[in-house]
């Protein structure tokens, strides 16, 4: 024990949850011999459950086309000065197209992949909330998750090699909601695995292999869904772990 | 720069959310969230890569807050972090019973309190990420979190459900 005197700051933070285990103690056993602040904790508490339980149903909400798009002006920019190139141009820009058109499928999967590696890096350095449902909710985060996307998903569980579930989250997607599914080994070492439907639900590839920045993805797609397992470990790692969790999903 | 929209995306549903808490408004809520996120991309070059996206488009949504309620009022204002500054309140014990709507008790506390204790309570964030994203010490975080967290308690009826324990002074 510290002894130290129990400040209002500490009362706050500990209604936030923002205390070491052995303040909090303190800061209990405190409160147990203060019932007038031990009430006003109590009333602040309820005050965040409060805030959170009206307020939570917002992130649910669709998302308004305006806010998808919220840089008009760069876009008449470039339209405009896509206007002013003119007719000259036109032959170039037909080439253009034509050449966009071979390699569409291989740039829609790029972008894909850049998703999952930009998803990996919002939200694989969260201390306090890396993710929506933890792993101790796991039934109830295949069933959100899996209704949220329309398809049964299946969680591929990777403690054999290493890796615990510690849980996932919803996130947009181009094409509609998308989960992510989070991993960490003993070291704190964070894998994600992102989850998307594929609208051309036959289709199937082999491992694809991108790297962003320091963020490796193995990406590939199996029928009715798209998988992209990111990390920022070597790729003959990611590669062991995206081969057991495609074993896992494909038994 | 458009590889960072959809990273950018990700956050929406969480600015919503608070936009729509600080504001009390859905279309104001979505304005506020429109014009952070017009002014995020503007600016994406002055996002340090690495860092808390989520933290920094607070702070862009924080300032595009503050000026909207400046040029709504007309003139520049002196931020209310002083309860002698707030609109004169009607505290008569019956009033207090009224106010028991969470969105009406954070109407009536002043902008700067409701923004920390909707960033701390709802958002989650940490007092030094709060202190970040509203410029502002991270003293004036917890006093004002402090005075916001009385001031909802005294409206919102004290001690919640449980009426026979309500404090009257």
């Amino acid at each position: 024990m510290s002894n130290l005197p129990v400040t209002e700051a500490d009362l706050h933070a500990y209604v936030d949850g923002l205390l070491p285990a052995t303040r909090r103690a303190e800061v209990e056993a405190y409160l147990a011999s203060h019932p007038e602040d031990a009430e006003r904790v109590a009333a602040y508490r309820r005050q965040n459950e409060a805030l959170r339980a009206h307020f939570g149903a917002i992130v649910e909400e669709p998302i308004p086309g305006r806010l998808l798009h919220a840089a008009p002006r760069r876009k008449t920019y470039l339209w405009r000065a896509a206007a002013a190139v003119g007719w000259m141009a036109l032959g170039g820009v037909l080439g253009w197209h034509l050449q966009s058109y071979r390699t569409e499928q291989r740039q829609e999967a790029s972008a894909w992949a850049r998703r999952a590696a930009m998803a990996h890096v919002v939200y694989s350095p969260e201390v306090r909330h890396p993710v929506e449902v933890g792993a101790d909710q796991e039934a109830h985060l295949v069933a959100w998750l899996s209704k949220r996307l329309g398809t049964p998903l299946k969680i591929p569980h990777l403690g054999g090699i290493g890796y615990t579930l510690v849980g996932g989250r919803l996130l947009p997607g181009d094409r509609g909601p998308v989960a992510q599914f989070m991993y960490q080994d003993a070291k704190g070492q964070r894998l994600t695995l992102y989850v998307r439907t594929n609208p051309d639900d036959t289709r199937e590839t082999a491992f694809r292999f991108a790297q962003e920045n320091n963020v490796g993805v193995f990406y590939w797609l199996d029928r009715k869904l798209g998988y992209a397992l990111s990390g920022e470990v070597d790729k003959s790692e990611l590669l062991r772990v995206a081969t057991a969790v495609y074993r896992q999903l494909n038994p | 720069m458009d590889d960072y929209e959809p990273l950018i995306e990700q956050h929406i549903p969480r600015l919503r959310r608070y936009a729509r808490a600080l504001t009390g408004d859905r279309v104001g809520a979505d304005d506020l969230v429109q014009d952070t996120l017009e002014r995020a991309l503007n600016k994406l070059h002055l996002w340090r890569r690495g860092s808390d996206l989520r933290a920094w488009l607070f702070t862009i949504m924080h300032n595009v807050y503050v000026n909207q309620l400046r040029s709504r009022a007309g003139h520049p204002t002196v931020p209310l972090d002083d309860e002698d500054f707030l609109p004169a309140e009607r505290a008569s014990e019956t009033d207090r019973l009224e106010i028991r709507d969470l969105d009406l008790a954070l109407r009536r506390l002043p902008d700067e309190q409701r923004e920390v204790v909707l960033l701390v309570g709802l958002e989650e964030l940490s007092y030094e990420e709060t202190a970040r994203a509203l410029g502002i010490p991270i003293g004036t975080v917890m006093s004002r979190l402090s005075r916001a967290r009385e001031r909802l308690r005294r409206l919102m009826g004290g001690t919640g459900d449980s009426a026979g324990l309500r404090v009257i002074k």
